[in-house]
């Protein structure tokens, strides 16, 4: 019973493989009580419930075409329709905010990620003078409150008139996000062993050409995570995008969603239809990358 | 004697500090190189404004005085100078309790049951997930799936859930409990707040402590298990070790973010619910939620905000190599 051998999934990438010193995936208890098994399942179980439910929930609610359905959830069943996303989609700006969103997260995904990847191989590599304190600072920029930086930050876009355009709001994402990236791949790149690199300066590579060619190819994994983070971090957040967004062409999703309530008093159907239309796409982006996301987030964690 | 002389022998001219200055360049350029573009845009956004937030907060701006621009007119700030006395104000003036001292220690309890729930529940799924078993990275997909989502739309599917007869409280009542106001009445706005928040973030531990699980060399487990250590002598004397370094970095992580953490309290209660707001979203209420917009205390509030973290982070690191230190 115990010896079904579910077979494990490939590792991920090739540099995956030296991440985790062979993962100790496989316990070598040959006699697991029944009892242990059927309580481990429960649990799971139950933990997966409650992980899916709120989401599972949003999805049936979008399907009641009535204002009040949400409020007699029974009822939905028997009229589940589309129709709320067929308004969405046609008669509001959800495509343009997607649009907004999307392109936003994407200049923080590439700008971010290039920016973490450099600082964090020079951090990892090389030592030179001021580089504990580069990680200090790295760490302290975790713990800066929006609150104290976001009205100094407003004046210096609106000095250099970029309020309200998608240029300062992904400055702004990329000077969240590349930190922590940075922080990340640093932890990620320490795994990656000095010889390539030793190997990469014998046959002649600039020190760049070294992180171009040899190691960014082999940190992918690493990679995966930090531009997912910064994919999430740009796609859901709704503070600074609240403020430095003033024209309604010009809203993320966040902001957008946020406008139906005032605008179409409180239509929370829509608002449901919406909520999911704009989870999809994440989700569909987490599961291509989550394979990669454990042994990517750990190597970060556990060697910083 | 002559051993030493012979030693530093190999470098008798030290270099001028400008000469050095030109070799630690040479040496360290692609360095600097790598790591300019970060520090110019941490710099300028983040650097510059701290630095203005910081000298905001001895003033008494608001957004009656601060320069602004109406039309085509530009009026010039007229906001005065008032050294530490916005520090003083929100520290022990007359409504220090009522607007700081419970905000903190709410945002203190609301931190210390976050990471602990985060933690804890990360861990014991992490273990659950770690064993030889069936439909394990079904289990695991479904389990991180919260953390996929983006936070807007986690709380409004949440403020759906908790309103006064969503389907948590219809549960209640179908069960014949007590259906609470979840979004109206404080304490149940803090519990609320705290169901959610852990929702949000145990993904991240689990992942996190998963990965650390899966790097502890199986060895360790057999030769403890050769020792006739049970269960919970593995678990203590092999597990939580072999996890110490993940455990610090998540937990500090955890609780920086934590203390921080403003969308979900902004989103699911807005600007009301005075009571159950934490500091981070008390004092953007005090920025922006209000009229006139106090910039000056909330940027105060801002900057005692890091200034506890920043005591917690050192302390925390310290504690940490000490407790290393004990160990090896």
């Amino acid at each position: 019973m115990s010896t079904t051998t579910e077979t494990p999934a490939p590792a991920a990438a090739p540099g995956a493989r030296r991440v985790a010193a062979r993962p100790a995936k496989y316990r070598g208890r040959r006699s697991r009580s029944r009892t242990g098994s059927i309580l481990s399942h429960g649990l799971l179980m139950t933990a997966s419930l409650i992980a899916v439910f709120p989401i599972g929930w949003l999805v049936y609610l979008s399907l009641g075409p009535d204002k009040d359905d949400y409020l007699h959830p029974g009822g939905i069943a028997g009229k589940a329709s589309l129709s709320n996303y067929d308004h969405v989609l046609s008669h509001t700006s959800f495509f343009t905010w997607m649009g907004n969103t999307a392109l936003i997260a994407f200049f923080t995904c590439v700008i971010g990620v290039m920016f973490a990847a450099t600082t964090g191989y020079a951090v990892s590599r090389m030592r030179f003078p001021g580089y504990k304190k580069l990680m200090w600072v790295l760490l302290v920029t975790q713990m800066f409150p929006i609150a104290v930086l976001i009205v100094p930050m407003y004046t210096i876009l609106a000095d250099l008139g970029l309020i309200d355009t998608y240029g300062g709001l992904i400055l702004v994402y990329c000077s969240t996000a590349v930190p922590y990236c940075a922080w990340l791949l640093k932890g990620y790149f320490d795994t990656i062993p000095q010889e390539i690199d030793e190997a990469g300066r014998v046959d002649g590579l600039s020190p760049f050409g070294t992180f171009w060619r040899l190691i960014l190819p082999l940190a992918r994994p690493g990679l995966a995570v930090a531009a997912f983070y910064t994919c999430l971090t740009a796609w859901g957040e709704v503070a600074f995008a609240n403020t430095f967004m003033l024209d309604d062409g010009k809203y993320t999703l966040a902001v957008g969603l946020g406008s139906f309530i005032s605008e179409h008093d409180s239509e929370w159907q829509y608002m449901s239809a919406a909520a999911v239309l704009i989870a999809i796409p994440v989700i569909v982006i987490f599961y291509l990358v989550q394979k990669h996301l454990v042994t990517g987030l750990t190597a970060g964690a556990a060697k910083s | 004697m002559t051993v030493a002389v012979k030693a530093r022998a190999p470098r008798p001219e030290r270099p001028g500090p400008l000469l050095r200055l030109k070799y630690s360049y040479q040496k360290h350029w692609y360095a600097y190189a790598m790591i300019a573009p970060v520090v110019i845009v941490l710099g300028v956004l983040v650097g510059y404004p701290l630095v203005q937030g910081f000298y905001l907060t001895l003033t008494d701006a608001n957004s009656l005085n601060s320069a602004r621009t109406i039309g085509v007119n530009h009026i010039d700030a007229t906001y005065k100078f008032l050294g530490f006395d916005n520090y003083a104000d929100i520290l022990w003036g007359p409504t220090a309790y009522d607007r700081f001292w419970s905000h903190f220690i709410w945002t203190v309890v609301w931190t210390a049951a976050c990471v602990v729930l985060h933690y804890g529940i990360g861990l014991g799924m992490a273990l659950l997930l770690n064993q030889n078993l069936r439909g394990r990275t079904f289990y695991r997909m479904l389990l991180i799936l919260p953390w996929a989502v983006p936070t807007f739309v986690t709380v409004f599917s949440w403020r759906i859930m908790l309103s006064d007869s969503g389907i948590i409280n219809s549960v209640l009542g179908g069960l014949h409990l007590p259906q609470p106001q979840w979004l109206e009445d404080t304490t149940f706005q803090r519990l609320a707040a705290i169901m959610v928040n852990t929702w949000v973030g145990v993904p991240f531990m689990l992942v996190s402590l998963l990965g650390g699980l899966q790097s502890i060399p199986q060895e360790l487990y057999e030769a403890a298990e050769v020792d006739g250590a049970n269960a919970w002598q593995r678990f203590r004397n092999v597990t939580l070790p072999g996890l110490r370094s993940v455990s610090s970095t998540v937990i500090l992580l955890g609780v920086i973010w934590t203390f921080n953490q403003f969308a979900i309290i902004f989103l699911l209660f807005g600007t009301g619910a005075p009571d159950a707001q934490i500091l981070v979203t008390w004092a953007y209420r005090l920025g922006f939620g209000q009229q006139p917009r106090d910039y000056a205390q909330s940027a105060a509030y801002g900057v005692l905000l890091l200034s506890i973290l920043i005591v917690f982070t050192a302390f925390y690191r310290r504690w940490l190599a000490r407790n290393e230190q004990l160990a090896g």
